[in-house]
């Protein structure tokens, strides 16, 4: 049985599987209730000096697929609405009942020394793992100078960072929103400000819908709406790519990250740590079906290492990470195309019309005996694998690899590129 | 020479066309199609669907985990609770039972196909011969286990599961119990019941003793001295009878369940003898099993006679209509009053219809009919051959809400008990509880290490 307890920053827990900090985190009862159903950490809903905020109704949009699928959720949800000391003592309590499960805060106070220095002497109190400091929320919060106010501008990263590292003895944990051009920046200044880790995304900025009666977006607070925080399955591209994109910069290389963005099962969860993700933050897929898909995601992860003769988390951990690289290194000479398995095949004739009216017209859609039949023009099919993706059968189309007979051979050494050229004159 | 004991005769169908006939009647599903279904399932919580399973499978869990491609966790989670999940998947009433609860029922009149994916993903786990579940401790109890079919080896396997060492004890040459000699054999196709046990056997710590019979080879009052705990799951093993003149007479009168254990255990079904004209008497599975394999087998015309209405019949409805696109007849108020003979075999049976009364009671209504046969067979109930010093009542052994006896030490489960209605998984899930109710017993007692 593979062994998926983590010690992510000094922070240990029976498993990388952590409740981001959201609705799931909120209070003592939902984390209770997560503990049990055996998540193995949980970063408690941001908090926030007194008074507490107030929120609206309604608060979420959903993006929906198949009437029953949610792609992509959205909230214009703010920080928690309780009040500080509720929630600080409701923490105390938890991490004494729960002393082998993380238990990360997450603040969010005034962009000023003082205000964080006072919140985390609380905090500390409390016996917490750790700290995580939100600078990602996107709406209400930013409007505040917080938020993602904070985390759009690298300086201020740095300073608050560092300002946490003075003042507490726990570890810090950076969260990045993806509301920037370049994720690296805010990286490198968490880091620079001592950082302990990042992690990331926080939410997108994001209009789920327009209602049509109303001419509103949706949500809509009486008769009006807002752009809010983009999150689930949909975004978990864009989570991969910013996890990347850190691991792979020479300057951030090696910062611990807890990744986040549209994780729901031990498969997304895989492929982040693939990506050297340390641990995993799940909020949507929670609030979609419950505590109880961190099962799945125990099990699934543990069959797939035995599967794989991974005994530890650390066996795997990035090694997707030297894979990723830049366009101009993929080898041009390398050639693949599709191929149609017969027998599979139902005949629907999607990947014809993809290839035929959008790609390169190397799908023929022949008569056979009177029987409809697919096939490739190998000569013309270019491997871009757009038929690969409309096909509704798995596993029907394959894309196998054509033998050039050509050596290794990227963009910078292409005698097709100008700039190669112009180098090597 | 007189006639064939059996009646009819063999050889009405060629080997390979009773082979076609006999095939897995829904085989297991490709990927694609676990995939599709698996994602038709809304993750319900507190799923009604787990309420209508006797055995309690978290079944909306182990869904979630063929469609995330953990088929090895959905197997362990649905084999957790019930170590026959593969024969379950293959004979579960599912129309009755978890599938009917399915609230895709509501939302769109079909439910996610549960059955089928339960043996997507248990099959594959069971072709690899590994055994998910570890033995605890050993407690250094020793339990007697009565019977090898469902009732028995889920006990069996559960208490070596909790550590206790086992021994069963079964009648006949195999295991398996109705798995293995009463299922239909289009339902279990490729061994899989001894494929199945073998897999049951293989977490270890139980001692197999085939070819004893309570009552013969071992006494009752033997296994409660010498064990410290003894688990009946002895099914039913005796059947009605007809109590009509000529019954044990002539030849091609024959008891169903005889005659499916003696097909299941054929190794050639082509030299099975069988009947032009079948008549089957009775109202469950039983009648319908036996209906649907003779005509497979290559019988012309099967009636399946039954004294009650379609909704009195205790096979369901599924069944019913199975047997009718299978090419079987169904009357039904109709009952026998006469066996007619001829040349010391079966030529045919005289009925008398039937009506229910005001007063509830059935009632001939004095018209009747003939139907010519050259095989009959009796699918009129299973009845208990209760051990020696047992409480029963209505024909089944008296047990409390922890499977235990009347008598000291005995516990019991399966058909031969009154626990709910008489299914391959409710005796899974009497001999798992019942494996519980001994564990407490015996720890309760003290003098269990570990
Ligand atoms: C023809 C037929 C078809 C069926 N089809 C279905 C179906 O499709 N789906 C479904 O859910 N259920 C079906 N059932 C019912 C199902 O098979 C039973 O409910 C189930 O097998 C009962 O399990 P059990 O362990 O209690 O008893 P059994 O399966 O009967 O096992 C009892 C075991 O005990 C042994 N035994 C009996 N007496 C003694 C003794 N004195 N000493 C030692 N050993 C003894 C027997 O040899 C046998 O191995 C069918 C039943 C029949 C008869
Ligand atoms: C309703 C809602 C409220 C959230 N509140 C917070 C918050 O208070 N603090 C925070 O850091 N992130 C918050 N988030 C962002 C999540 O923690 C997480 O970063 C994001 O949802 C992406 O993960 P997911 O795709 O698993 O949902 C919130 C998300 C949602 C949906
Ligand atoms: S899309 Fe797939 S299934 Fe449809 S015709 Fe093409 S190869 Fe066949
Ligand atoms: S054991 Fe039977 S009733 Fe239970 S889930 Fe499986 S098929 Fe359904
Ligand atoms: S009731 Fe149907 S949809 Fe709901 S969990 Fe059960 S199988 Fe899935």
């Amino acid at each position: 049985m593979a062994d998926l307890s983590t010690n992510f920053v000094g922070i240990k827990s029976p498993n990388p599987f952590w409740l981001a900090s959201a609705p799931p985190t909120d209070k003592e009862y939902n984390v209770v209730r997560a503990f049990r159903a055996g998540w193995g950490g949980v970063v408690w809903k941001t908090l926030g000096e007194d008074p507490p905020v107030v929120n609206v109704s309604s608060r979420y949009g959903a993006l929906h697929i198949n009437d029953d699928r949610i792609v992509g959720f959205n909230n214009i949800e703010l920080i928690t609405d309780r009040p500080l000391e509720v929630n600080l003592r409701e923490i105390k309590q938890v991490k004494k009942d729960w002393k082998d499960r993380a238990l990360i805060v997450s603040l969010m106070v005034p962009c000023e020394e003082l205000s964080w220095k006072n919140i985390l002497a609380r905090v500390e109190e409390t016996e917490a793992d750790g700290i995580e400091l939100n600078f990602g929320c996107p709406h209400g919060m930013s409007e505040r100078g917080m938020g993602s106010a904070v985390g759009q501008v690298p300086e201020y990263v740095e300073m608050v960072a560092r300002w946490c590292k003075q003042h507490t003895r726990m570890p810090v944990i950076v969260k990045l929103t993806p509301n920037v051009t370049d994720v690296r920046k805010p990286a490198r200044a968490a880091k620079q400000g001592g950082a302990d880790a990042v992690s990331l995304i926080n939410t997108i900025n994001s209009i789920c819908g327009i209602d049509l009666d109303h001419f509103a977006p949706m949500p809509m607070v009486d008769g009006k709406g807002t752009h809010g925080g983009y999150c689930g399955p949909a975004v978990k591209p864009i989570a991969m790519h910013m996890t990347a994109d850190i691991a792979r910069d020479p300057e951030t290389h090696g910062i611990p990250i807890s990744a986040i963005g549209g994780i729901g099962n031990w498969r997304d969860a895989a492929e982040f740590m693939a990506l050297s993700a340390g641990t995993v933050q799940v909020c949507t897929a929670a609030m979609h079906h419950g505590f109880r898909i961190v099962d799945d995601m125990i099990t699934g992860l543990s069959n797939w290492m035995d599967s794989k003769g991974y005994r530890t988390i650390d066996d795997f951990r990035g090694k997707a990470v030297p894979n990723v690289t830049d366009w101009q290194y993929l080898n041009i000479n390398y050639k693949s195309v599709a191929v149609i398995d017969q027998d599979k095949c139902i005949k629907c004739g999607l990947c014809h019309i993809a290839c035929e009216d959008t790609s390169h017209q190397s799908i023929a859609a022949l008569r056979v005996d009177g029987q409809r039949r697919y096939e490739v023009i190998t000569e013309e099919c270019v491997g871009c694998n757009l038929c690969q993706h409309v096909c509704p059968v798995p596993d029907c189309i394959s894309m196998v690899e054509v033998d050039t007979g050509k050596p290794y051979l990227n963009w910078t050494q292409d005698p097709r590129n100008p700039y190669a050229k112009k180098a090597a004159e | 020479m007189g006639p064939a004991p059996l009646g009819g005769s063999a050889g009405l169908l060629s080997r390979a066309e009773i082979e076609d006939n006999f095939a897995d009647i829904k085989p297991m599903l490709d990927k694609t199609r676990a995939v599709v279904d698996s994602a038709r399932c809304f993750f319900c919580h507190d799923a009604p669907c787990v309420e209508a399973c006797p055995t309690d499978i978290d079944i909306p869990n182990f869904i979630r985990m063929i469609s995330t491609g953990n088929v090895k966790g959905a197997a362990e989670k649905i084999l957790a609770e019930n170590i026959f999940g593969g024969m379950c998947a293959r004979v579960c009433p599912t129309e009755i039972l978890c599938e009917r609860a399915c609230v895709r029922n509501t939302s769109e009149d079909r439910p996610v196909d549960i059955g089928a994916l339960q043996r997507y993903a248990v099959d594959q786990l069971i072709e690899t011969g590994h055994q998910p579940f570890t033995r605890a401790e050993s407690t250094g109890k020793r339990v007697a286990v009565v019977g090898g079919g469902p009732a028995g080896m889920s006990c069996a396997h559960r208490l070596a599961v909790l550590g206790h060492a086992v021994t069963v004890y079964e009648a006949r040459p195999q295991l398996g119990g109705l798995n293995e000699y009463g299922i239909a054999a289009y339902k279990t196709v490729d061994n899989f019941a001894q494929r199945e046990v073998d897999f049951i056997l293989s977490i270890g710590g139980i001692d197999v003793k085939p070819g004893q019979r309570l009552g013969q080879n071992v006494q009752l009052a033997d296994l409660a001295r010498d064990y410290d705990a003894v688990f009946l799951g002895i099914g039913l093993g005796g059947v009605n009878a007809l109590d009509l003149p000529g019954e044990n007479e002539l030849s091609g009168v024959l008891d169903a369940v005889g005659y499916i254990a003696a097909l299941r255990q054929a190794k050639d079904k082509a030299a099975l003898p069988v009947g032009r004209s079948v008549v089957v008497i009775g109202g469950g599975n039983t009648a319908i099993d036996i209906a649907i394999q003779v005509k497979k087998l290559g019988a012309e015309d099967v009636t399946i006679v039954y004294r009650r209405g379609a909704e009195n019949m205790s096979a369901t409805g599924h069944e019913q209509e199975f047997a009718q696109v299978s090419g079987v007849k169904i009357k039904h108020w109709a009952r026998p009053i006469l066996l007619i003979g001829k040349d010391g075999a079966i030529a045919g049976v005289e009925f008398e219809y039937t009506r229910m009364g005001s007063d509830g009671k059935l009632s001939g209504t004095g018209e009747k009919f003939r139907l010519d046969c050259d095989q009959l067979f009796k699918a009129i109930g299973q009845t208990l051959t209760p051990p020696e010093g047992l409480a029963t009542a209505k024909g089944k052994i008296v047990v409390d809400g922890d499977f235990k006896t009347s008598m000291a030490k005995v516990w019991a489960g399966g058909d031969c008990v009154a626990s709910g209605t008489d299914l391959t998984v409710q005796s899974v899930q009497d001999g798992k509880l019942a494996a519980h109710a001994i564990d407490r017993a015996l720890r309760a007692n003290g003098a269990v290490r570990g």
